[in-house]
């Protein structure tokens, strides 16, 4: 015990790991209000760690070539000994990780936690958002099935309807005119390599930023306005071993439903797994119905509700662009005295709700084929969607707030 | 902290938790280790392997893959045999006391049948695969050399049972592995058990 | 309490996304196949039944002949099924080559080893059952549920010859298939037949998934014996907390 003591002093003196250990665990005040809602971003990072632990033992068999890649996949769900738990531990990872991603913005939206200080927090998790959906959109390639290759020849397709330089641009991301051998080389090298060495970085960044100007609190209402004699906060409690325990306890929570998927239901009836993903891609024969996997869904939904103008796509692909980039502006957009929702009034959860039955409505029509009706309510869950944004700076001035309490309830 | 905290309840808490959650850890790591195992491909491209052995040439040497590894089966002439026995003091292990064959083929000639030869030509050294020298006394070996293997990387010699001689890196004969005859013209190398092949 | 409530609604809304997706995909009329991977003796008969028949011109090349002891085959009953040159440890490839047999059906006859993950066991069972005599095809054969497919009846020796009957009720068109000559099995015999054989293509899609159930159960339990523990050890530290 003595010298283990003497070795982290010795450490200490040349690196900084107490003073770390303090500021960012054992000393990291953090409201002691959090409730269900708050489990969500320690997962996100337990979910991003076990997608980097499975991932780069599935890379160890992979083979990213045309002719190999499918038969690799059959290779580690069968061959390789325990490889199709490494498989579904990955494939159910990436899904679960947006399930997680999701809740955990909502939160964000729900309780104000990207108004003043906090904007420039949820700039980098937006940042981060856009980093691994280009992460989940690049691996979807690599088990070079039938939806991962129409899935990318879509998607790609996309930048050619950019006026002027769109076919260029297309073939530039491709590197073919098709997708091919090249695209799948090039996004295995950007899926394993470059996006997770980037979202790691990210990451710190993100919980530096936090760690800065604290957590936010389903009150909505800054802790530390009020502190004790020792300058902690009156309603903070230290993040370890508070939040370590309770954390670990959503940690499992999470983890029984995930393993409950993994061994039971990996395909998560076509939505994890898709059906048409077990067929070899094949450049000649487009599948009869094809959708991206389900995190994607709501924003192509609104690609498909923008009818074509001028003859050109691009203005469904802009509103879709839009759509995913607006929520950067939210701490602009946003004009409430309150934060959180406890304390807003009723126009402002109006709104809300109607936000989330649009997001996960068009969600729902993303996946299913565009018939005229189908497009027709994605037209106004698309424009209810955008109206949450567009309108917030007049709804949020013009409606009642509660008073805020001084200091934090407990539920 | 609050006071009345019954720390025994506490720390017996945290143990258990920690020892659980240790399980666990340990049981998720297990199919990442397990995955580095050889897969279920190189077990079957390991898979035993059968060999005719009618058409080597008495004096010759055939080579076969098993497992990866270069497998030498040397079909030996009378005079080749003769000479097995006659240089036993400048060998490291001439009575392969270290076991590197099967309990079968721990006899002079290392072989189940004298005249084949079946052995791994992997030297015991770092892995060289030496080079067949059957012929007796060439210039560049010496004149006490009565056929067998060189290893090229560091010079060890091997006679024709594939044991090392002294004053050589490689420590240990050259290992046999397991095989069997299928019938007299077929060998099946890689695998020992009696019964139907 | 209402907090409560409308969290759990929320949830709800969420969860059931994939559910309403799945309700309001139409399509044709599948029969149900009464799959069961417990079920050993149905998966070998599955198994022998594909080999004999299938493997002429389908290959299943992931899958490994040896793979087989996994529902209860031994060594000898694997080599029973091996074709000539295959080791044990082989995989499963067409008796026809695929250029031959490109040629022959005008498209490659696809590889089996995941048909079951990318048709679905129902899809499967529904198709093999639906084959009919048809002289305007080369194959001299079509299929209610894949018109057009290239595949020829390699079940008319065992189901019999049908033909494809159309009556019209009140301008309704229904396809009925009759039998013309009987074939060496009984309908019921035929038709469990091909539940074996389906049996067989879904555990061949994903053989892992007769031990994952088994692993899964461990797993969650040990799971639901970590949260309480630390369920317990939680309570116990937020004692501290007023």
């Amino acid at each position: 015990m003595e010298l283990l003591k003497k070795l982290v002093g010795w450490i200490d003196e040349r690196l900084p790991i107490i003073d770390a250990m303090k500021a960012h665990v054992t000393e990291y005040y953090a409201p002691k209000n959090f409730n269900f809602w708050y489990f969500f971003g320690s997962l996100a990072l337990l979910v991003f760690v076990i997608q980097i632990v499975s991932g780069i033992f599935l890379t160890m068999s992979y083979k990213p070539d045309a002719q190999l890649a499918f038969g690799a996949v059959e290779y580690i769900m069968r061959d390789v000994q325990g490889g199709w738990l490494l498989r579904y531990i990955h494939s159910t990872g990436a899904s679960m990780f947006f399930v997680v991603l999701y809740l955990h913005m909502f939160r964000g939206i729900m309780y104000g936690s990207y108004k003043q200080p906090r904007e420039l927090l949820w700039i980098i998790g937006m940042i981060l958002y856009l980093a691994l959906m280009a992460e989940a959109f690049m691996g979807y390639l690599l088990p070079w099935g039938q939806m991962s290759f129409w899935g990318a020849q879509v998607i790609t397709n996309l930048f050619s309807t950019v006026p002027f330089v769109g076919t260029d641009l297309a073939i530039l991301i491709r590197g073919d005119f098709v997708i091919s051998e090249a695209t799948l080389n090039r996004f295995f090298a950007l899926h394993v390599a470059a996006i997770p060495l980037i979202v790691v970085g990210i990451v710190v960044v993100h919980i530096l930023a936090l760690h800065k100007v604290g957590s936010n609190n389903p009150d909505g209402i800054e802790i530390k306005k009020h502190k004790d004699a020792n300058g902690h906060p009156l309603d903070g409690i230290p993040f370890h071993p508070y939040y370590t325990v309770k954390d670990s306890l959503g940690a499992v929570a999470f983890l029984f439903i995930f393993c409950a998927i993994i061994f039971f239901a990996p395909d998560m009836g076509g939505y994890f797994l898709e059906y048409n993903n077990f067929v070899p891609a094949n450049p000649f024969k487009t599948p009869e119905h094809i959708a991206p996997v389900w995190y994607f869904t709501p924003y192509y939904a609104i690609l498909r509700a923008v009818p074509p103008m001028f003859g050109s796509q691009f203005p469904g692909v802009v509103a879709m662009g839009v759509g995913t980039v607006i929520f950067f502006f939210l701490p602009w957009l946003d004009r409430g005295k309150v934060k959180s929702i406890r304390y807003r009034g009723t126009i402002y959860k109006a709104f809300l709700a109607s936000f989330v039955i649009s997001f996960v409505g068009l969600g729902i029509l993303g996946t299913l084929p565009a018939t005229e009706l189908y497009t027709l309510i994605s037209r106004v869950l698309s424009v209810v969607y955008f109206a949450f944004f567009l309108l917030m700076p007049w709804y949020t001035k013009i409606d009642k707030t509660k008073p805020e309490p001084d200091r934090v309830t407990s539920k | 902290m609050a006071e009345n905290v019954d720390h025994s309840k506490r720390n017996l808490l945290v143990a258990a938790s920690v020892a659980a959650g240790g399980v666990a850890a340990a049981g998720a790591g297990a199919p990442f280790v397990m995955s580095l195992m050889p897969s279920e491909r190189a077990k079957a491209a390991g898979a035993p392997v059968e060999v005719d052995i009618a058409a080597i040439e008495p004096g010759t040497m055939l080579v076969v893959e098993w497992q990866g590894k270069p497998v030498w089966i040397v079909r030996r002439t009378q005079a080749m045999l003769d000479l097995l026995g006659k240089h036993n003091d400048d060998l490291a292990d001439a009575e392969s006391s270290v076991p590197q064959q099967p309990e079968y083929c721990n006899n002079p000639y290392r072989s189940i049948k004298p005249e084949f030869l079946v052995v791994l030509g992997v030297c015991t050294h770092l892995g060289c695969s030496p080079t067949f020298r059957p012929e007796v006394a060439p210039p560049d070996l010496g004149d006490k050399w009565p056929g067998g293997w060189f290893c090229p990387c560091h010079g060890s010699r091997f006679d024709l049972a594939a044991r090392v001689y002294k004053g050589v890196p490689a420590p240990t004969n050259l290992i046999v592995p397991p095989h069997k005859y299928l019938s007299d013209s077929r060998l099946l190398i890689g695998d020992d058990s009696k019964g139907k092949a | 309490m209402m907090n409560a409530i409308k969290k759990l609604g929320m949830l709800a809304l969420l969860m059931s996304m994939p559910m309403l997706a799945a309700a309001s995909e139409a399509g044709v009329h599948l029969d149900k196949a009464p799959v069961n991977l417990g079920d050993n003796a149905s998966l070998q008969r599955g198994a022998k039944f594909f080999a004999a028949n299938c493997l002429t011109c389908h290959a299943a090349s992931y899958m490994r002949y040896n793979r087989l002891a996994d529902i209860g085959m031994s060594e000898e009953d694997i080599k029973q099924l091996l074709p000539e040159g295959s080791k044990l440890g082989s995989t499963m490839q067409a008796s026809m080559d695929p250029g031959s047999a490109k040629l022959a059906f005008g498209v490659s006859p696809p590889d089996l080893s995941v048909i079951a993950r990318a048709r679905g066991q129902d899809w499967l069972y529904t198709y093999m059952r639906s084959f009919y005599a048809d002289s305007k095809r080369p194959s001299g054969a079509n299929n209610l549920l894949f018109p057009g497919v290239g595949m020829p009846n390699i079940f008319a020796p065992f189901q019999g010859e049908r033909e494809l009957h159309v009556e019209n009720h009140e301008g309704h068109e229904t396809g009925k298939l009759v039998e013309t000559t009987p074939g060496s099995m009984k309908p019921a015999e035929f038709d469990a037949t091909i539940v074996d054989v389906t049996n067989y293509l879904v555990y061949m899609g994903d053989p892992s998934s007769l031990v994952r159930h088994k692993i899964g159960y461990i797993v969650l339990g040990f799971l639901l014996f970590l949260f309480i523990l630390v369920f317990a050890l939680k309570k116990e530290i937020w004692k501290d907390i007023h």
